[in-house]
């Protein structure tokens, strides 16, 4: 295979269509129209389901009901959308369903505005919907891990029966890189065994989110938290960067972890001992391997595109052992390296160390 | 080795295709790039730009505050950017449309008549490959045959009949940076 110069929306979309996506549902909204534009004219090519739904809480009730048939189903959205969704993601977790969304976060809150930005961490890392539950939250950094992910997405969300969402932001989505797209895969050609599938000559199948009784309840979120808690143990996933010999750890996840990327750059260019841990997965949260790098730099920085989000995971992680200081911007601002680099300076320089 | 190039103008003077082709070029040529559009609430008759950043290992930001190369294709990219271009970096300056003078001296300026030398072509959409042929005669990132290339390749369907035109305007453009680089031996 050869690469392409792909945007980001672009690639998630093609993505899906050759890992087997059989049906998607969505609704436009910028900064992630193209996906569905792209997948308007692809599924309709290749004779899948393709629609564009009246809105975003129809296009989530439509994926609850077809991943509910054993399909490979996905919606993409932005904030503001993904806000419309969140009933529907609920019921999809009480019902224990496979199924990806992509959510290219753009800035808010309310309308907002159509930049990139990252301040939706705690919507979907969270819940992303009432009840007691997480997705699992992938979180790219460039075109081809959002071509990764894609594949990651459906097939983690096949292996724990759950959702998966990718969360990208706004400039993920426009950008154009190189990449390479996986070679066309054929549809699957079985069904899970608890799809909905029409019970002639078997045994009927149910689907639901509704246990009345609270024992029920309870006994089905004792089986998702044994679920969560396995996914917990083994889906961790991050990359790093001159962590070494680092004195100071910066953190940053997707834009702001690339942007983080070139400023550790140039601090190290200046002879200053700084690495970078860039979480993949949001959720879980790569607090084992942040944990261990603890115990080995002096202090943490985290960056990100919202007001301070995923720095509660860390401080989490680290449990009070080092200091932990921030640089954030908001409204769909993306910060410059040499803001990122001065916030580096100031923490290694706080910190005491000396070059 | 990292090149960062910003292209402005008008929305319609192709500044986005521009840093496609570039892109384009790069990746044909095994580098590492990316290609990232002013995307915001844009209003007609406003002004529109992409970053284009080249290198030769893997690119951490894709928007840089301090381009090397800046292309400005009207007056308001000129009174947005001028600037902003890096010290010791480039500054094209499409001077069919742009009336303001640069009093920069810590820069090297391209003045280049892109729209009248591409009206004098038959085609004034081709203002943006001039100018890119000009930029790329001026600042060796990438050979002009790459771009040649890339517009051979990537040039849409039912615009490849605009291939020879293309080419012509590329080498238009070149062939200027090239008599002013002799008349101006700063360059």
């Amino acid at each position: 295979m050869t690469k392409e110069l792909l945007k980001g929306n672009v690639a998630i979309a093609e993505a899906a269509v050759r890992v087997g996506l059989e049906a998607y549902f969505g609704y436009p909204i910028t900064p992630q129209t193209e996906l569905l534009e792209h997948l308007s004219q692809r599924m309709t090519e290749l004779g899948r389901v393709f629609l564009q739904a009246e809105s975003e809480v129809a296009a989530i009730n439509m994926v609850y009901g077809a991943a509910s048939t054993g399909a490979r189903v996905m919606t993409s959205s932005s904030s503001p959308g993904i806000s419309l969704m969140q009933e529907g993601l609920s019921y999809i977790a009480g019902s224990e369903l496979p199924c990806v969304i992509v959510d290219v976060m753009r800035g808010g809150p309310g309308l907002g505005n159509i930049l990139p930005s990252q301040a939706d961490y705690f919507q979907v890392t969270r819940s992303a919907g009432h009840g007691d539950f997480h997705p699992i939250v992938l979180a790219p950094a460039s075109v081809q891990e959002a071509i990764d992910f894609v594949e990651l997405a459906f097939d983690l969300a096949d292996k724990y029966r759950h959702m998966v969402l990718i969360a990208a932001d706004g400039q993920i989505g426009q950008m154009m890189e190189p990449a390479e797209l996986p070679p066309m895969r054929p549809l699957r050609d079985s069904t899970p065994d608890w799809a909905l599938t029409g019970a002639k000559a078997r045994e009927k199948r149910v689907v639901t989110s509704l246990y009345l009784k609270g024992e029920d309840e309870e006994a089905f979120n004792l089986k998702i938290q044994k679920k969560l808690k396995q996914i917990k143990k083994t889906e961790q996933r991050s990359v790093e960067y001159a962590t070494e010999d680092a004195e100071l750890l910066v953190i940053g996840f997707g834009t702001a972890g690339r942007v983080a990327y070139s400023a550790v750059e140039a601090a190290r260019e200046k002879g200053l001992r700084v690495g970078l841990l860039r979480p993949q997965t949001l959720w879980p949260f790569p607090e084992q391997r942040i944990s261990e790098l603890a115990d080995c730099v002096s202090g943490c920085l985290v960056v990100e595109m919202n007001a301070g989000q995923m720095i509660e995971d860390v401080r989490l992680a680290i449990g009070g052992q080092i200091p932990v200081t921030f640089y954030g911007r908001t409204g769909g601002i993306v910060p410059m390296p040499d803001e990122v680099l001065a916030a580096i300076e100031e923490s290694y320089h706080r910190l005491q160390i000396t070059v | 080795m990292q090149k960062e190039f910003l292209f402005s103008g008008f929305g319609g003077q192709g500044v986005m295709f521009a840093g496609q082709l570039l892109a384009y070029a790069a990746m044909d040529e095994g580098l590492e790039v990316t290609w990232i559009p002013s995307y915001g609430p844009e209003m007609r008759g406003g002004t529109a730009h992409c970053f284009v950043i080249i290198s030769d290992k893997p690119i951490g930001s894709p928007v840089t505050r301090c381009p090397q190369v800046g292309i400005v294709f009207n007056n308001p990219s000129f009174v947005k950017y001028e600037g902003e271009v890096a010290p010791g970096g480039l500054l094209a300056i499409n001077t069919s449309l742009v009336s303001a003078q640069s009093h920069r001296a810590d820069i090297s300026l391209l003045p280049v008549p892109a729209t009248q030398l591409a009206d004098g072509l038959g085609d004034v959409r081709m203002a943006n490959v001039v100018m890119l042929g000009a930029v790329l005669t001026a600042v060796p990132a990438l050979p002009l045959e790459a771009i040649r290339h890339a517009l051979q390749t990537h040039l849409p369907e039912h615009r490849r009949k605009l291939l020879d035109a293309n080419y012509k305007a590329l080498e238009k453009g070149a062939e200027f940076a090239r008599s002013m680089v002799k008349s101006a031996p700063e360059l």
